[in-house]
């Protein structure tokens, strides 16, 4: 795997700055010549097609399970992975696939009213990105930005 | 739909964390088996914090944790006792690795 294989795995849509940050990653991740996978449950990815209808952000875009599978069964492989989170399901998503790629850099961005205390259940090797943001993307966004000046 | 919620399963608990589901299964299962992503139950690959726990029950049910992104996290019991017997018998062989790999 020469090409940067980056995948984001999105939780639960129902946080705001989800998708924002979704966008701005995926754009920011394809301007550095990565071949971006983006999945989640339908909802999650309906809001990503919705919101980017000519594809200038989002890479291609695939469902939660489907991404899990062709893990396992060895049809993709990511050398990066950004796992968003900002409930319990999200961090155990995040744990499935850490230990399915223990290779890969691996980012969890833990968001939402109860990040800090969510940040603290956190008990696998991970990066983590903590930022206690709901509506607004801003704070997060910079710590992202210090993140991809040296990760990809 | 997923597999697993075409079976129709009964539902122990719901909107739990991860770590509780773990909790309840090693307490209340007659036998429980520990298990790494990538392992398949009833034909779908289980979700979890490593190590997962899948519980057996007497009467050939299997109790287990499912995640779902919106939801958290449910305990779930289905009787399928071919499905009882992998569980078991997977359990121990991977009980067997990890003993061989300290």
């Amino acid at each position: 795997m020469s090409k940067t294989e980056a995948l984001i795995l999105m939780g639960c849509p129902e946080v705001p700055v989800q998708m924002s940050i979704v966008l701005y990653l995926s754009g920011a991740l394809r301007d550095k010549g990565a071949d971006v996978f983006i999945a989640g449950n339908p909802a999650a990815l309906n809001l990503a097609r919705v919101a980017d209808r000519k594809r200038c952000y989002v890479g291609r875009l695939i469902e939660l399970e489907r991404a899990i599978a062709d893990i396992v069964e060895k049809r993709r492989s990511f050398n990066i992975c950004f796992a968003l989170a900002h409930n319990d399901a999200g961090i155990t998503y995040a744990a499935t696939v850490r230990a399915l790629l223990p290779e890969s850099k691996f980012f969890m961005i833990i968001f939402g009213r109860n990040a800090e205390e969510l940040a603290g259940t956190v008990d696998f090797d991970v990066e983590m990105i903590v930022e206690k943001a709901v509506h607004n993307p801003l704070g997060l966004k910079k710590k992202i930005d210090g993140v991809l000046a040296w990760a990809v | 739909m997923g597999c697993i919620e075409m079976l129709k399963p009964q539902v122990l608990l719901r909107g739990i964390s991860f770590r509780e589901a773990r909790e309840y299964i090693e307490s209340n299962c007659d036998e429980y088996y520990y298990f790494q992503p990538g392992f398949k139950l009833f034909g779908e690959y289980i979700i979890g914090v490593p190590p997962i726990a899948v519980g057996i029950m007497k009467d050939g049910s299997v109790v287990f944790p499912y995640t779902k992104p919106c939801h958290g996290t449910f305990v779930l019991k289905h009787r399928d006792e071919a499905e009882a017997e992998r569980v078991r018998k997977l359990g121990k062989e991977e009980v067997i690795r990890s003993l061989k790999r300290r």
